[in-house]
């Protein structure tokens, strides 16, 4: 396949998904059928996509046949593949997890549409090789995410939405002034281009600054340390499907966009950006766990443990060495997986168990052993115990900061890990462990008289709960991969050489 | 001129700062489609200030002598559509949370977040009862 097919399918997907499911607004069971093809599509096309670049080849097209810096471009190098890839994993896992709950309330709701708009705006976001495309695909991503979360008209889910709503447009609209002093200060947004034209501005302080400025704004969005409140307003009172969507992507999109803009654009100098970024992922992961500690309803506990986690993505570019990049790669992407199956299982806890609130479930082990032994998976991996998927993501990055001599930053990681794996005891000893209230007992009947709803609950949490087991028992071809892609993020002449081979060579504007 | 845009887009973001920080949704609203326009003003002086003559080929010519720089135009007219959309979708869902809530005040949309044994951030005291919120508003 050509490059220019390669990096439009995975957006072409979503978008055709999208089209039709809203075309066919009235038939739920059509939506249904379009929306699984779309996500199925979405996965097969990223699987062609890490093929075509898993071997260190940067893919780029320009839309249009215009010349870079002039054209859009699209750029796929590893990192942009991997996060395709479980995209679409994802966009399969909790759509069809999607179809057992209460999905009728959420098809009135237009649940189809704004999922594979969420889709659609998460790999544009991925690939897209232009700033200003990335505050598009942001947009996109945005919307389809304030309808999601609204959806269900509820009080608890519109006084939520005003508070998600608010502080994600305050975010954007940085992020838009943002690209508009970088246009002023470059005059171009192609970010190949940036990356060249960035180092040669004689007033470097003004890089910096831009830079600070884009670490506002997509801190904002991966939700960093003093700009995290809109998640622990909002996430909680979203569904199980659509909580779990948001957990494993949105945040992510933000740490993509700082990952990728701070080893191509800007640099983490020792003297300023690296030491901020390394302050906010320490006290991220602080305040976040702690957030954990303080609540009993599972799924605040696991969106403040979202928080949490974002500190560890943020180590890797704070140290900023080849193996702590590779951490974070690596982080993201078995989050990712976790992340979603725990809200995923948080979701069948509250069908057998008849509440998310802990106080008000109880003996789950007891009746449904295979829950329990379903939650430890992913629950011990977030929380970094080997041999899951956690233990080898922190330690890359933990190790990583040692080395480079970042003992505070090493050690705050280890010590959230050890509250980590308190919140999740916690959630394992109450809905678990203790006895079952009368109304935990009854939900628990009707739940196992619903085979056809059980199996399709369980199953995706089961596929994703396999990936987790695989990334930590064969971590090393895993890890390998990372490695890998972090080379290729820190060489930033590929990127620039992949998106200037792909149309004619740059010509710089009068 | 950019001295005077600079002062305007400042001016801007100070008002739209100040809207956005309102306990009440509907300013709240107001300060975001101010704060929009701001940014797109800000995109609109990051492509220059300079000739309003429209980047069109003359006949008879193959180059442009001077012209108006288009990508902010095309930028900014992007910026406007998205801004508008997400303000449309604002207010109605601003709109829907009073109709439900019968509140404008973000300090008393506690539906997803409620006060469990007193909070620093919010009033002490049962909000929701009506009858206390003289007081509340007394003591602050």
């Amino acid at each position: 396949m050509t490059p220019h097919l390669l990096l439009t399918l995975p957006v072409a997907f979503p978008l055709i998904g999208l089209a039709l499911c809203a075309l066919f607004w009235r038939n739920h069971k059509l939506q249904r059928a379009v929306s699984l093809l779309a996500s199925v599509g979405l996965l097969s096309s990223s699987v062609a996509l890490l093929f075509a670049t898993h071997d260190g080849t940067v893919i780029a097209t320009q839309f249009g046949s215009w010349a870079a810096p002039f054209g859009i471009s699209f750029v796929a190098d590893m990192f942009a593949a991997a996060m395709v890839l479980i995209t679409g994993i994802m966009a399969v896992a909790v759509g069809v997890y999607g179809l057992a709950l209460d999905a009728e309330e959420r098809e009135r709701a237009f649940f189809h549409p704004l999922y594979q708009g969420l889709l659609l705006g998460v790999t544009g976001a991925f690939l897209t090789g232009d700033i200003f495309n990335l505050y598009v695909w942001f947009e996109i991503m945005l919307i389809s995410s304030f309808g999601l979360l609204a959806a269900g008209g509820g009080k608890e889910q519109l006084d939520a939405g005003v508070k998600y709503v608010a502080l994600n447009l305050i975010a954007t609209i940085f992020f838009l002034i943002s690209v508009a002093f970088l246009y002023g200060a470059t005059g171009t947004l192609n970010m190949a281009d940036l990356a060249r034209t960035l180092p040669t501005i004689e007033n470097q302080g003004l890089v910096t600054t831009l830079g600070i400025l884009f670490l506002l704004a997509f801190g904002a969005k991966a939700a960093v340390f003093p700009l995290f409140f809109w998640l622990p307003a909002a996430y909680h009172t979203a569904s199980a499907p659509v909580v779990a969507i948001f957990a494993a992507l949105l945040t992510k999109v933000g740490v993509y966009a700082i990952i990728r803009s701070f080893t191509l654009m800007f640099d983490t100098d020792a003297g300023f950006t690296g030491p901020v970024i390394a302050v906010l992922a320490g006290l991220t992961m602080v305040t976040g766990v702690l957030g954990a500690a303080a609540h009993f309803d599972t799924r605040r506990i696991l969106s403040f443990h979202i928080i949490s986690q974002i500190g560890y993505m943020l180590i890797g570019i704070a140290v900023a060495t080849p193996l702590a990049i590779a951490g974070s790669v690596l982080y993201v992407i078995h989050h990712i997986v976790v992340k979603a199956n725990l809200f995923l299982i948080a979701g069948i806890v509250d069908r057998a168990g008849g509440s998310f609130h802990l106080k008000e479930v109880g003996g789950l082990y007891r009746t449904l052993p295979w829950l329990g032994i379903l939650f430890l998976i992913p629950a011990l991996s977030l929380a970094g115990l080997p041999p899951l998927s956690g233990f080898w993501s922190k330690f890359t990055v933990i190790k990583a900061s040692f080395d480079a001599g970042h003992l505070a930053l090493a050690a705050t990681g280890l010590v959230v890990g050890a509250l980590t794996l308190y919140s999740m005891l916690k959630i394992w000893n109450e809905a678990f462990w203790k006895a079952a209230p009368d109304a935990s007992v009854d939900a628990m009947r009707r739940f196992s008289a619903d085979r056809t709803t059980r199996l399709i609950m369980v199953a995706p949490a089961v596929a994703l709960a396999a990936i987790t087991l695989t990334i930590g028992l064969a971590a090393e071809p895993f890890v390998d991969f990372s490695m890998r892609a972090a080379g290729q993020l820190l060489d930033k002449s590929v990127y620039i050489d992949a998106v200037t081979a792909a149309s004619r060579p740059f010509e710089r504007r009068p | 001129m950019e001295p005077i845009f600079a002062i305007a887009f400042g001016v801007m973001i100070a008002a739209a700062a100040y809207m956005v920080m309102s306990r009440n949704v509907l300013r709240v609203a107001l300060g975001f489609l101010v704060m929009s326009n701001a940014a797109n003003l800000a995109i609109f002086i990051a492509g220059r200030m300079g000739t309003t003559v429209p980047p069109l080929i003359a006949s008879g010519q193959s180059s442009i002598e001077s012209s108006a720089n288009p990508l902010p135009q095309a930028l900014v007219l992007t910026a406007i559509v998205i801004s508008f959309a997400l303000a449309a979708f604002t207010m109605v869902l601003f709109e829907s949370a009073h109709r439900r809530l019968n509140t404008l005040d973000t300090e008393r949309m506690r539906e997803a977040e409620p006060i469990v044994g007193g909070s620093m951030i919010a009033p002490k005291g049962d909000i929701t009862d009506p009858r206390r919120q003289p007081q509340v508003e007394a003591a602050r």
